[in-house]
């Protein structure tokens, strides 16, 4: 007698084939890069996933023992290529922090312009690409529409257009040029009501809540156990954001900014803007949240660099001249995260008194972020790993350093 | 869509723990802390490497330290090859182990130094060891298998101590003072 369930997805389940090794990646385009994951498989399920990585390494802390913080510079924006801008403004808070070094006011302003609309230009590559992942081209093809002009606003203000450097230990290499905030106000008020095009291509697509939505379920207990951060820490529910909650020295460069952690309080989201509504089948910690919650930071960096603007134009001192290459370093050592877009990407500087750091380190937040993905991907389908994988948004340069 | 209809956020400041913490340490362990300075940049102790995993347990499960969140794991090799640096340098030659933990709940953060000799028994070759602290925060499965990578320190206890970012059968510790670029690999040039 053929057995009769009202669910027919109960069926898969129960049936079980040889196991079978799957290996997906380095090559497969919806691991963000060179990661390969070796999946063993009964059927449709994932009993196992073992992430490899290492394919992109080339000893970045080895190379920042041998050139001064500058000359460093260039090679923290290939870490995380996606958010050089980030990336910079780590490494140069690290090593002001270790000189004491103290930025004038239009500096940080200037900073925060330059690193929030970088944050803007991340998070779009991650939501298009997490359409990819899915299988919805358009999106991608949308995101990628209005950050070419983040990337032309960049270019304007330091040359460069992915690897950038422009952020440097004392200040910035160059002052904006004449007539950019403007340009820079133009694209806001332009880009701004564009977000609702992404939300209906994907945030309440029927069809990419059904893929996402109770998938990846991350509790914050696990979160905090893995050391995930940013958008995946805060998808989970943890209210932790490290331009509110970091060290002084970071979090003074946001002081008196009207800003609030996107994170899902008593059931609901910070209800400052118009957001799409949360599903019903979304669960806290999964991958929809984690999406959401890159969405909605999305707004409110367009929110930040609006006032950030505002308060640029009327602060008083100079853009921040970068130190010489051959200042030296004192002895000593120096820790410092930034709230980067992947999460919290620390640097850890120790020096013997030489121009040349002794030591470098680059705390990744991805590699945290992707340690997580064999717990997460523990008897799901197949089909349901690239959607969690995505949904961390990892970069493997970062990973690999 | 008015920023300015948002209430102006009041900022929470890092405090950094003080000597209170340090005195707390200091009568449950004892000369388990074997050293310490507070008036650094990022104040830090150092432990004793055999006592290391309590005392993060104390650290971690403590409700009014409550260090929930591993933040890294770094080994530094302290090693100048010339003798005549060597003799300036004012230390002997030892390889640190340096935990950066914070805490979420209560925002502060700690760090905590671990000193081991080079090689073990002074053994070319033979990997110093630090007890795993991996079973405390998952976070240390990844970065420490990195750091036995990277700086060639094996902790005992881990679970899975493999290399992660080199080949497997890479030789030689890339992070160390002394290592050399092998000449080939695979037929690939290194040098």
């Amino acid at each position: 007698m053929p057995l009769e369930l009202e669910d027919p997805r109960v069926i898969e389940f129960d049936v079980r084939t040889d196991e079978m090794l799957v290996n997906m990646g380095p090559q497969h385009p919806s691991t963000h890069g060179v990661l390969r994951l070796v999946l063993r498989t009964d059927g449709e399920i994932v009993s196992e996933v073992e992430p490899h990585i290492g394919y992109l390494h080339r000893c970045a802390e080895k190379i920042g023992e041998n050139l001064t913080p500058r000359q460093w510079v260039p090679y923290t924006d290939r870490m995380d290529y996606l958010a050089g801008m980030n990336m910079n403004l780590g490494w140069s808070l690290c090593v002001e922090k270790l000189l004491e070094h103290q930025l004038s006011e239009k500096a940080q302003h200037l900073r925060v312009i330059i690193s929030e609309m970088g944050r803007i230009a991340s998070h779009l590559v991650g939501m298009g690409a997490y359409g990819l992942d899915l299988g919805s081209f358009s999106p991608f093809l949308y995101a990628f529409r209005e950050r070419e002009k983040i990337l032309d606003l960049f270019e304007e203000a330091c040359g460069a257009r992915l690897t950038y450097s422009y952020i440097t230990p004392g200040g910035c290499t160059a002052d904006l040029p004449n007539g950019w905030l403007q340009k820079c106000a133009d694209f806001l008020d332009q880009f701004e009501p564009i977000i609702q095009e992404y939300h209906a291509l994907l945030t309440t697509n029927a069809i990419f809540i059904k893929r996402t939505a109770a998938i990846g379920t991350m509790s914050p207990e696990m979160a905090i156990q893995y050391g995930c951060t940013g958008p995946v820490l805060r998808g989970s529910g943890v209210d932790y954001d490290l331009r509110r909650d970091g060290e002084q020295r970071y979090t003074e460069m946001y002081d008196g900014y009207a800003f609030e952690v996107i994170v899902e309080k008593d059931g609901h989201y910070p209800k400052d803007h118009d957001y799409p509504a949360v599903p019903k089948d979304a669960v806290l910690g999964d991958c929809w949240h984690r999406f959401y919650v890159r969405m909605l930071e999305v707004v409110q960096a367009v929110d930040l660099v609006r006032q950030a603007i505002d308060r640029y134009s009327t602060a008083t001192g100079d853009y921040g001249v970068p130190i010489k290459l051959t200042t030296k370093l004192p002895k000593g050592e120096a820790y410092l995260e930034t709230e980067a877009p992947r999460g919290q990407m620390g640097f850890y500087l120790v020096s013997d008194g030489n121009a040349i750091p002794w030591r470098v380190r680059a705390r990744s937040s991805s590699f945290c972020n992707l340690s997580v993905t064999a717990d997460l991907c523990r008897g799901c389908l197949i089909a349901d790993v690239p959607a969690i994988v995505g949904s961390l948004d990892v970069v493997m340069g970062e990973i690999d350093r | 869509m008015n920023p300015t209809s948002l209430t102006p956020h009041q900022f929470k400041y890092q405090p950094m723990t003080g000597t209170s913490l340090l005195s707390r340490l200091q009568q449950q362990f004892g000369d388990k802390i074997t050293g310490s300075n507070l008036e650094a940049i990022d104040p830090w102790i150092e432990v004793a490497p055999a006592s290391l995993p309590e005392i993060c347990q104390f650290l971690r499960d403590d409700a009014e330290l409550a260090f929930d969140l591993l933040n890294c794991i770094t080994g530094v090799d302290y090693f100048i090859a010339d003798p005549k640096k060597a003799a300036k340098a004012g230390w002997d030659p030892h390889i640190e182990v340096v935990y950066h933990i914070s805490s979420i709940s209560k925002k502060h953060s700690l760090v905590v130094k671990v000193k081991v000799p080079r090689w073990k028994d002074g053994q070319e070759g033979q990997l110093p060891e630090v007890p795993t602290v991996s079973h405390l925060w998952r976070t240390a499965d990844w970065h420490e298998r990195e750091v036995f990578d990277l700086s060639g320190i094996r902790f005992t206890g881990h679970p899975d101590m493999r290399r992660i970012l080199c080949p497997e059968d890479w030789v030689g510790y890339p992070l160390r003072k002394d290592y050399e670029m092998p000449l080939e690999y695979h037929g690939i040039r290194g040098r």
